[in-house]
């Protein structure tokens, strides 16, 4: 699949809408990722990154407006929805049960059973099989060593956490991870490392969406920006086409892009 | 740090551990260490006494005898604590167990109980397997009332069960009036369970095995299946659950009505124990299975414990029961002790919970 301009969005969302009430959190937005990429979200407070994702991910549905993966047609009742289309995502707050160990949490909601009759008529788990195949894809992702796999979730550092997150989302064969500020409550090091870990999976083919307010990470590591306001999609620009000067003017309002002067197709 | 080789944060958090960090942090993984280290002190202690120091009854602390009628003693208690610990596993309570079982073992009884017996209701005269079929039928569907209402109306299980534990006490009175029924008045496999059998010097009762057998049963589905991996879940952080795809409410009902299950089994027992069916049996039963299950290890903040630190908790209630009365203590001074290791076993959840890296 060479890059021609013809390439299609691998998620694609149209006049997506969402209120609380009165509160609006969508306003007919539109939105698409490209294979392949790093799609950044970048936004005000409030100005509806989390609730965009969280209709992608199957978390909230949309009282309005279309879904689609790679061109099909999507409506997810719940995240399983989504995730059995092969989009993950890690939430801003981070959803890990603390008091589960690390392969639990891993496989938390979709446990595998053992073979056989202990499997289908005792239902048991293949805790062993779980634990390797966790053990394998963290140390892939080199984010934790092996002796710590029956760890529970809450004795681990902030950046363990989140990388358990991470490794999470990009463990069960998906192809889109969503990132929700992965990097909020980290300190430079982990930040450092977390932001690694986005471009490990984006080399291992996957496509990302990235939330953050960290101008700097998001000129780092996305390919494209996509600005969002007052519920709507105010711009898509790329780290090249703009500064971080420009995009703060655009996701307050000060400055709009032509449609031309945007990045609306893919760059990968 | 040591520059030596790379370690993990893991590592780091063994090199700087101090005996109390190392102390809190094996608590953290095996909740279940301090009714076990309690327990022994307990049997230690009395056995001191007893044998060394003879202090009143208590050289009959580990007479055959005495420790037969400890385990015995353990079976309502014990088995309605199951059901306490899964519905506490998910930061729920249960003030309703003790009516459900009194409203199930009461319709057990009045199904079977004879027709020729006096003061009996048209029901009476079933086959009492049937009866006891219905009993548990009865537990289940009350039980799954309280899920229901938790569930649906997103209403907290304390206010929920503190309200069906009036209703199904008041159901109970309503139906069945007060009356007792004796032994003799109701057909011999109702009160199946409390019978006994010798193992060498030790008596042993059905209902014992019963109770064991479903906390072997019980502790597989918590920690060997997908289904106990989610009541731990939802527990610990229910949006988190729901979050990572499980149904968190579908979950929840599941618990009610699996301890629903339990109670109507508990209730079975407890007429073989008793071998008659009150409902004034046991009042303050909801408080001693809450008990049992705290000063077992489990949080009620949910998402943490074991069944077998139920089974352990239960059994210390019991021996200090026991070991104070054969010491010539009176009631006031047990009483007294278990609620000193109620309060130490929450400062010590608290303490556990806050394990850090
Ligand atoms: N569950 C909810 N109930 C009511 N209002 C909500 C809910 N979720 C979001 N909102 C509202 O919708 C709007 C968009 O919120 P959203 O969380 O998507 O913003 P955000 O861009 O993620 O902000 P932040 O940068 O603070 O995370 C806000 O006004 C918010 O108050
Ligand atoms: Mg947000």
């Amino acid at each position: 699949m060479s890059a021609t301009t013809t390439t299609q969005p691998l998620v694609q969302a149209t006049d997506l809408s969402k209120s609380f009430g009165r509160v609006v959190g969508l306003a007919s937005c539109q939105f698409e990722l490209y294979p392949g990429e790093v799609c950044a979200v970048v936004g005000d407070n409030g100005a509806g990154k989390s609730t965009l994702i969280k209709c992608l991910s199957g978390a909230l549905t949309p009282d309005a407006g279309e879904m689609f993966v790679s061109g099909d047609r999507v409506a997810f009742k719940s995240t399983n929805d989504a995730r059995a289309h092969g989009v993950e995502t890690v939430y801003q707050t981070l959803a890990v049960a603390p008091a589960l160990d690390i392969a639990e949490n891993l496989y938390l909601g979709r446990e595998e059973r053992k073979k056989g009759i202990l499997g289908t008529v005792f239902r048991s788990l293949d805790k062993k099989g779980m634990r390797a195949e966790a053990t394998r894809s963290l140390n892939e992702l080199g984010v934790l060593t092996v002796q710590s796999i029956t760890q529970p979730v809450e004795t681990l550092s902030g950046g363990q956490r989140q990388a358990v997150a991470v490794a999470r989302a990009g463990a069960f064969g998906s192809q889109v991870v969503i990132l929700d500020e992965p990097t909020a409550a980290l300190g430079v090091n982990e930040s450092a490392r977390v932001l690694q870990l986005i471009r490990d999976l984006r080399d291992r083919g996957m496509s990302i969406i990235l939330i953050s307010h960290n101008m700097p990470q998001v000129f780092e590591v996305a390919d494209r920006i996509h600005v969002q306001r007052l519920g709507r999609r105010a711009a898509v620009v790329t780290p090249q086409s703009h500064t971080m000067n420009d995009v703060v003017a655009i996701m307050t309002g000060a400055m709009t892009v032509p449609e031309e002067e945007q990045q609306l197709t893919a760059v990968r | 740090m040591a520059s030596s080789a790379p370690t993990t944060a893991i590592d780091e958090f063994a090199d700087k551990a101090t005996t109390m960090q190392k102390v809190q942090t094996l608590l953290h993984r095996y909740p279940w260490l301090s009714p076990i280290v309690v327990l022994a002190l307990l049997i230690v202690i009395f056995v001191f006494l007893g044998q060394v120091m003879g202090v009143g009854d208590l050289d009959n602390f580990i007479l055959p005898g005495t420790i037969s009628l400890v385990l015995q003693q353990t079976v309502i208690v014990g088995t309605l604590a199951i059901a306490q610990t899964i519905v506490i596993l998910t930061a729920g309570i249960d003030l309703s167990i003790g009516a459900i079982m009194v409203l199930s073992q009461m319709f057990m009884a009045n199904l079977a109980v004879y027709a020729t017996a006096s003061n009996v209701t048209f029901l009476a005269g079933q086959n009492p397997v049937l009866a006891v079929a219905v009993g548990i039928v009865v537990a289940t569907l009350a039980s799954s009332l309280n899920g229901f209402l938790i569930v649906r109306f997103n209403l907290p299980p304390f206010i929920v069960t503190l309200g069906t534990l009036s209703i199904f006490t008041a159901l109970t009175l309503i139906l069945f009036k007060a009356r007792t029924i004796q032994g003799k008045e109701f057909p011999d496999f109702l009160g199946l369970l409390g019978t006994g059998f010798q193992i060498g010097p030790f008596t042993f009762t059905l209902g014992l095995l019963v109770m064991l057998a479903l906390y072997a049963i019980f502790s597989y589905a918590l920690r060997g299946t997908a289904w106990g991996t989610h009541v731990y879940a939802v527990g610990d952080d229910p949006a988190a659950a729901e979050l990572s795809g499980i149904n968190v409410r579908r979950v929840l009902f599941s618990v009610y009505c699996v301890a629903g299950f339990i109670i109507g089994i508990a209730a079975w027992i407890t007429i073989g124990r008793l071998d008659a069916a009150s409902p004034n049996v046991a009042p303050d039963i909801n408080l001693e299975t809450i008990t049992a299950v705290v000063i077992g290890g489990t949080s009620l903040f949910g998402g943490r414990g074991r069944l077998i630190g139920t089974l352990l908790g239960t059994l210390i209630i019991v021996v200090l029961d026991f070991g104070l009365s054969l010491a010539g203590l009176d009631q006031a001074y047990r009483v007294l002790a278990i609620g000193v290791l109620v309060i130490a076993a929450v400062a010590v959840d608290q303490w556990i919970r806050k394990v850090k890296a």
